[in-house]
């Protein structure tokens, strides 16, 4: 057996003041000071905290907004004057899809690197949109299955990267076939290349040597890629847009290259490969209405990989009625499975992974492996507040990032998402990931369980539900 | 404070609803009261509500601070006795109170927290100023509705609807037990709940003869005196499982899973693992413990069956029961556990738990109970033994229409665990593992928040939340026209859902 794969976090502590949820606030002005302020007992010491913080002018300020709110302090005060209020900086972090909640969490993994747990059971919506109307199996008692993070069994989360023979052929017990390359990946998660504004200082840089710290691999465009070959240490995927004038060999000595889709985009493949019989071409088309039928025209002419790129949410592009990539991958998934050419070619879905959940989720809808970027952003502290976008000054200063700090906080995440990963995994009776893609089986959609539940008592569920 | 060691072995519970008032000094309602400085101490006030807001002690001049957490809001300026137009001197103002608007969630809303305090403290309905029957998850319980006939059938009176729930329908040589209402408590283990909390739930359950469950984590001696009301649970990490545990219970609960962490063991931190909760799980204290998943004895139905087959034999007289969560195949499971020899499948839906869990299992992994419930009903009817096997739903369950709703939907009756601790003062802040647990004293082991609660007053939140909640369901049959809640089960023609086309 291989040694265990396991990524090492670190506590990576915030350069920034993060952005509670919950404070307390004074609302009435009759304070009686009558010396047994409930605010002393707070169990989190919060006021403590924060007069210490005032008095030694060190650390972060507004202690007060990483209140737990269990509102024992407004409960007992005397007066009745204190009252509990939403932190409006909250609110107004992210947008509907990376919620305030979801990038508190993000924050919270790439600090500590573990998995976020609470109590009281799940508070949230009945089922919402996207991988939000999918929940995964879990085996009861006669599947065996696997003790997640905690357990002495090995569970796989490798994928690998290529073309594949749709069967083996043997020559007097030989193998008489070459079988195509394969590059493998110990996390079916590779890092997407970042849109520019968000490019800036050692962010790229620190992104290839996280991906070649916990040995995935990272999407660089090209001119990045040649200045962060060292950082990458051979785990970067060098996205080409056109042939190179200066560099004989596009790409350098890349493995793994990335180039768009086009008419000719086969032969480029061809060309990329002809110096490099060990190389693998993946091809980065936009996930739109017709990827399907492209996904599958590509895969049967001879693609190694197929990068299916969707937007900031998940969606296909260029619809008026954005189908959610769970869908998407369904299709294309199923187009490969009924032409017998599933096995032959990778798929890879980006844009919208936001959560450890979804990289399991899409996986289960066809996907081999998923790639991130807004997530690699978010560990670094991003509050997604667009400022840079809009040419202001960053918050979080992202362009002073320290490198080995952020290297810490994007390795924490993934720390944090392969646990969960194995959580999901374990629960589902499933020992690698591989065997997870396209095993809708292994999962319950929102639409079945209510055709098959609450459709047979009621009949057709309402057309605007 | 009264202490357990106070209490004797054949101690009584009374099921006697009294006021059990709030244990903090301002109790959160859904509205605010201030009095200003223009109030003449005039009392017209304290004469003119009916809801106890306005309160001035014999003998006193000045009326109390109000207490505005009772107050049924604006909805009181319809009746004649609203204190607002009542006051001549202008000193009163009514508000939402901001901090009510900031608890809770989607499931359980701000009313629902509220509805169950004032229930808990009251013994009664809650009133029509909180929405007490659904929450705004958007989808299950929170989208089904009664369709009720247009009269109840004549001669039908509410005393004589039963809410009785009988648990053995094997007809096998072990006791018939009935519960006198169609729901009891869910496993809390010694180390993660306040044993105050506990004993109160024991309590309850002998008043109402019903049960309570020891979670996996040991069974504490201060049981003892309950015993016949208190399930045993044999978890996988078997802490705490002896063979004179099995023997003192009327009824063995195997946890195959539970529907907070489906698929994953139960994880207590080592903050929690303390010298006595250590010594009751025959553990080390301060180490953080992880019970595996499954069951490594029991990997196919057959290995099921021998689990079941040894408590069976180390107890001869107790009900198994058998635990499981909602997978795809939880039809299948519920099948298993009849043939096995269980007496009670109990299903634990994904959306419900009061345990610590990752976040990614509660949310992601599991149907929720409501789309279990009829399949497993369904399928136990079609396999013909439906009337051998009760079936209890859990996870999820807060509000006694969600018990008749899952009744409604083919379940025996339901498991409770959260809407116990919000009874107790739980605002579901999900804190309950960060550092020393339960801020308000509820899920934690340390020795000065245990203090914040006492066991009498523990009992009394429960006894009162459970007669609130038995006159609410005994009024839903009465509406429905029903004379027993046995008559509800598998009525889905009484049921209906805002997000379908269904025809009345
Ligand atoms: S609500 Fe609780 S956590 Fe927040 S400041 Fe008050 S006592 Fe501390
Ligand atoms: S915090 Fe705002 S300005 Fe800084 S990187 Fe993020 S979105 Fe851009
Ligand atoms: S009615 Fe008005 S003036 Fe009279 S006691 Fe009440 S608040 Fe004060
Ligand atoms: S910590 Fe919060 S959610 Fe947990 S039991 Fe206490 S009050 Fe309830």
């Amino acid at each position: 057996m291989p040694a265990k794969y396991a990524i090492h976090h670190k506590t990576a502590k915030p350069r920034f003041r993060p952005i509670g949820k919950l404070g307390i606030v004074d609302w009435r002005e009759d304070c009686s000071s009558c010396h047994n302020c409930v605010k002393r007992d707070c169990v989190y010491r919060l006021y403590r905290d924060e007069a210490d913080t005032l008095r030694d002018e060190a650390g972060y300020l507004d202690y007060i907004y990483q209140c737990k709110g269990c509102l024992n302090c407004v409960q007992n005060c005397t007066k009745n004057i204190l009252t509990r209020v939403i932190n409006p900086e909250f609110l107004r972090l992210g947008d509907g899809y990376y919620t305030p909640d979801l990038i508190l969490s993000t924050w919270y993994q790439a600090e500590t690197g573990k998995i976020p747990v609470s109590g009281a059971g799940y508070g949230g919506p009945f089922s919402g949109p996207g991988f939000d109307s999918m929940w995964t199996d879990m085996s009861e008692i006669v599947r065996p299955t696997r003790d997640g993070i905690h357990g002495r069994e090995y569970i796989s989360t490798g994928v690998d990267i290529g073309r594949k023979l749709p069967h083996l052929a043997f020559d007097d017990g030989r193998l008489k076939v070459d079988p195509p390359p394969l590059a493998e990946t110990p996390l079916p998660v590779l890092f997407d290349r970042i849109p520019r504004h968000w490019n800036r200082g050692a962010v790229t840089a620190l992104i290839a040597s996280a991906a070649a710290e916990i040995g995935t691999l990272a999407v660089l465009d090209e001119a990045d890629h040649r200045e962060n070959e060292a950082a990458a240490r051979g785990r970067a995927i060098p996205f080409l847009t056109a042939p190179h004038p200066e560099t004989a060999q596009p790409g350098g000595a890349a493995t793994l290259v990335m180039i768009p889709d086009g008419p000719d985009v086969l032969e480029a493949q061809a060309a990329l490969k002809a110096d490099h019989p060990g190389r693998i071409v993946a091809i980065r088309i936009p996930a739109d209405p017709a990827a399907a039928g492209r996904v599958a025209t590509l895969a049967r002419d001879g693609a190694d990989a197929i990068f299916m790129a969707f937007d900031r949410h998940g969606r296909e592009n260029g619809s008026a009625h954005p189908r959610h990539m769970r869908d998407v991958l369904r299709d294309a998934h199923t187009t490969l499975v009924r032409q017998g050419i599933r096995d032959e070619v990778t798929l890879i879905a980006s844009g919208g992974i936001a959560a450890a959940e979804h990289v399991a989720k899409a996986i289960i809808c066809g996907a081999d492996l998923v790639a991130i970027d807004v997530p690699l952003i978010l560990a670094l502290e991003c509050r997604l507040c667009g400022e840079c976008e809009r040419g202001q000054a960053c918050p979080i200063a992202l362009e002073e990032i320290d490198a080995e700090f952020g290297v810490r906080r994007i390795v924490n995440l993934m720390a944090a998402w392969h646990s969960q990963l194995l959580e999901m995994l374990g629960a589902m009776g499933i020992r690698e990931v591989r065997r997870l893609r396209g095993e809708t089986g292994r999962c319950m959609f929102f639409e079945d369980l209510e055709r098959d539940t609450f459709g047979r008592w009621f009949g057709k569920r309402k057309a605007d539900a | 404070m009264s202490t357990v060691s106070s209490l004797p072995e054949s101690v009584e519970v009374s099921r006697e609803v009294r006021p059990a008032p709030p244990r903090y000094r301002n109790e959160i309602g859904k509205f605010a009261i201030h009095r200003s400085s223009l109030c003449a101490a005039c009392g017209r006030c304290v004469e003119t509500c009916r809801h106890g807001v306005h309160v001035r002690p014999e003998g006193y001049l000045h009326v109390m601070r109000p207490f505005d957490y009772r107050c049924i809001g604006p909805g009181c300026g319809e009746t004649e006795s609203y204190c607002i137009d009542a006051c001549a001197h202008g000193a009163l103002k009514l508000s939402a109170n901001p901090v009510s608007e900031t608890m809770g969630d989607r499931r359980w809303t701000p009313d629902l927290l509220l509805s169950t305090w004032a229930m808990a403290e009251t013994g009664l309905p809650p009133g029509n100023h909180l929405e007490s029957e659904v929450g705004a998850s958007g989808g299950g319980f929170d989208r089904l509705r009664f369709r009720f006939p247009d009269s109840p059938p004549p001669g039908l009176r509410r005393e004589d609807i039963s809410t009785k729930l009988e648990l053995n329908r094997r007809g096998d040589s072990r006791p018939r037990i009935a519960i006198d209402v169609p729901w009891y408590g869910g496993g809390m283990s010694f180390g993660s709940t306040n044993i105050r909390a506990l004993l109160g739930k024991a309590r309850v359950a002998k008043a109402f003869h019903g049960f309570t469950c020891t979670g996996e984590g040991g069974y504490p001696q201060r049981f003892i005196p309950y015993k016949d009301h208190v399930i045993t649970q044999v978890a996988t990490g078997l802490f705490g499982v002896r063979e004179e545990t099995i023997q003192r219970a009327p009824i063995v609960e195997f946890k195959y899973a539970q529907g907070a962490k489906p698929g994953l063991g139960g994880h207590l931190l080592g903050d929690k693992n303390t010298p006595s909760v250590a010594a009751m799980r025959e553990t080390v204290q301060g180490v953080s413990l992880f019970s595996p998943f499954p069951f490594h004895s029991v990997y196919s139905v057959e290995d099921h069956r021998k689990h079941l087959d040894w408590i069976a034999h180390v107890n001869p007289r107790a009900l198994l029961s058998a635990k499981v969560s909602t997978p795809a195949d939880v039809d299948m499971v519920a099948v298993g556990i009849y043939y096995a020899g269980g007496h009670i499948v109990h299903l634990d839906g994904s959306y419900g738990g009061t345990g610590a869990a990752p976040n990614v299992a509660k949310k992601n992994i599991a149907m929720p109970i409501e789309y279990a419930i009829g399949r497993v009903h369904e399928f136990l009817a079609a396999e013909g033994i439906r009337d051998q096997v009760t079936v209890i739903a859990s996870g999820g369950i807060r509000t006694p229409a969600d018990v008749a709703k899952a009744i409604a939907m083919g379940a025996d009756g339901c498991v409770i665990g959260t809407a116990e601790l919000v009874a107790l003062g739980c605002i579901r802040c999900t804190a309950c593992e960060s550092g020393r647990g339960c801020a308000r004293g509820i899920a934690t082991t340390d020795d000065e928040l245990l203090e914040m609660v006492d066991i009498e007053w523990c009992t009394q939140r429960l006894v009162n939340l459970y007669a609130a909640w038995q006159r609410m369901l005994v009024d839903l049959l009465f509406r429905l026209g029903l004379d027993s809640v046995s008559a509800l089960r598998g009525r889905t023609d009484l049921l209906t859902h805002l997000d379908y086309e269904h025809e009345a």
